[in-house]
């Protein structure tokens, strides 16, 4: 079995910006990695890259051995196997708790209406808020939205999820619940790329921490040699200022 | 001076009775071709809508969309919005329909059958096409504006689940675009029911022109003209009510 998730010499440019500068980095199976860094180095255009959603200005990234920036791969098949939390949650505020999640699992797996119900509410249970399964998103907190998030991410049975700064909008009183429950995933042995400012929780949870900087990968280890011994100046400048 | 005021005060209602039965017909045409042409605006208006936004992944897709659909929809809207619907009807009934519909050499029909049809329903066919091209052109700018003012994460979660762009559109970003389209979409169809008087200039029988034919009868003016006058105010009137309803109805939800 290869990498889950290989990224080849990406880059990325917007206009003459360029925010992805030749990264090559790889996410195995059942492993959890952190992205740390800089704001604006390059984060989250990787981790976008990686579905998709932004595309490659060159390189080349393989999700399970498919080309995601080749115009012949069927980008939606792709994004079937890979579950995505966005960081302002982006639950769709025309539908209920319950339909956010079946909507897609409805449409795509051929699941009939009573089996995505079931799906929905044992994942709504697992994260904690199925109480919430009939309300309106507007009417849940910051935490709950975001759980309900991974809830729905979780409902196409991905087998990787990516987390784009999933704590970063919620106040700090409703981190907890969210890590919490991505750290229950990643004991499952969920395979997850996690850009994320959450040092702790990626000391704690990461297999690897991955520390970008100017659209450059400048480090990839274990977090013990990241956070104690980094190789670079600047990972150690950057360090010192969020620990 | 003091013989009109007596005048206005002297409405001769009678001459409405008389002609009843010719504002009703009126006022059902007028309704009928409103109805009819805000829901064929609103289709065509959702096309044209879309083919303003179409853009793709790759370079030459992305030029296809441009030339074939972004600006061919672009020129179609600024040329219905940026003349008037009274010289576009007159345009489709002398010069347009004549080209379609002609006894000689009709692009769509010829012979005996397009002079029957041009005769009987020539005034209802322009009527029809020009106000569905015409509000077709404003309501592709409210679907525009509409899809538009949708959060992008919208788009990117529906897709990032695996939804193709047209079940994501269909699914997550019209649903939510179409209540914010609501207020601008009744206000475009009272627009509608007024301008449906300017078809009265060819000859369709609508309720302007119920009005124009009873005073032209009795060369009184005040009555035909106040009637319809009421008669689209309360069109409006409900049509206003309606959209209001409408609104109640489906705004739940919408936090942003």
């Amino acid at each position: 079995m290869g990498a889950a998730i290989r990224v080849e010499h990406l880059s990325k440019r917007f206009g003459r910006l360029e925010v992805l500068r030749d990264v090559s980095c790889a996410v195995a199976e059942g492993e959890v990695v952190c992205i740390i860094g800089p704001s604006g180095s390059g984060k989250s255009t990787l981790l976008r890259c990686m579905n998709g959603l932004e595309e490659a200005s060159s390189g080349q990234v393989f999700v399970h051995g498919v080309a995601v920036h080749d115009r012949a791969t069927d980008l939606d098949t792709v994004r079937r196997e890979i579950g995505m939390v966005f960081q302002r949650f982006n639950l769709f505020p025309h539908k209920t708790v319950l339909e956010n999640i079946t909507l897609a699992p409805g449409l795509l797996r051929g699941l009939t209406a009573a089996e995505a119900r079931e799906r929905a509410e044992a994942l709504l249970a697992k994260v904690g808020v199925l109480e919430k399964r009939d309300a309106w998103p507007n009417q849940l907190s910051g935490g709950q939205q975001q759980r309900v998030a991974i809830a729905r991410a979780l409902a196409m049975q991905p087998k990787i999820m990516l987390f784009d700064e999933p704590t970063s909008s919620l106040d700090p009183e409703m981190v907890g619940e969210v890590l919490a429950v991505m750290q229950a995933l990643a004991e499952e042995g969920m395979t997850m790329a996690v850009v994320t400012h959450e040092m702790g929780f990626a000391r704690r949870v990461a297999d690897r921490v991955l520390f970008l900087d100017e659209g450059r990968l400048l480090e990839s280890g274990t977090p013990a040699e990241v956070f104690a011994q980094p190789r670079h100046e600047r990972t150690r400048q950057f360090l010192s200022r969020v620990l | 001076m003091d013989a009109e005021i007596l005048w206005f005060g002297w409405f001769r209602a009678d001459i409405i009775q008389e002609y009843a039965e010719l504002f009703w017909t009126g006022l059902r045409m007028t309704v009928g071709v409103t109805v009819v042409c805000i829901l064929q605006g609103t289709l065509l208006g959702l096309v044209i809508g879309l083919a303003r936004l179409a853009d793709a992944r790759h370079a030459v897709a992305k030029t296809a969309c441009r030339v074939l659909l972004r600006w061919p929809a672009t020129v179609y809207v600024s040329f219905f919005r940026g003349t008037p619907l009274f010289v576009q009807i007159l345009l489709m009934h002398f010069a347009v329909v004549p080209l379609f519909l002609n006894p000689a050499d009709g692009w769509l029909i010829s012979g005996d059958l397009a002079r029957d049809l041009r005769q009987d329903y020539g005034a209802l066919i322009t009527g029809i096409v020009s106000l569905t091209l015409n509000s077709a052109a404003y309501i592709s700018e409210i679907f525009r504006a509409g899809i538009q003012s949708i959060d992008r994460g919208q788009m990117e979660a529906a897709r990032s689940l695996g939804l193709s762009h047209a079940r994501a559109m269909y699914h997550v970003v019209l649903p939510q675009a179409f209540r914010r389209m609501l207020p601008p979409l009744g206000n475009n169809a009272i627009a509608l029911l007024k301008d449906s008087s300017l078809v009265s200039a060819v000859g369709l029988a609508e309720l302007a022109y119920a009005a124009r034919t009873v005073a032209g009868a009795y060369s009184r003016y005040w009555e035909p003209y106040l009637t319809i006058s009421v008669m689209y105010w309360l069109l409006t009137l409900g049509l206003a009510w309606g959209v209001r309803h409408l609104e109640a109805r489906y705004g739940r939800g919408d936090s942003r």
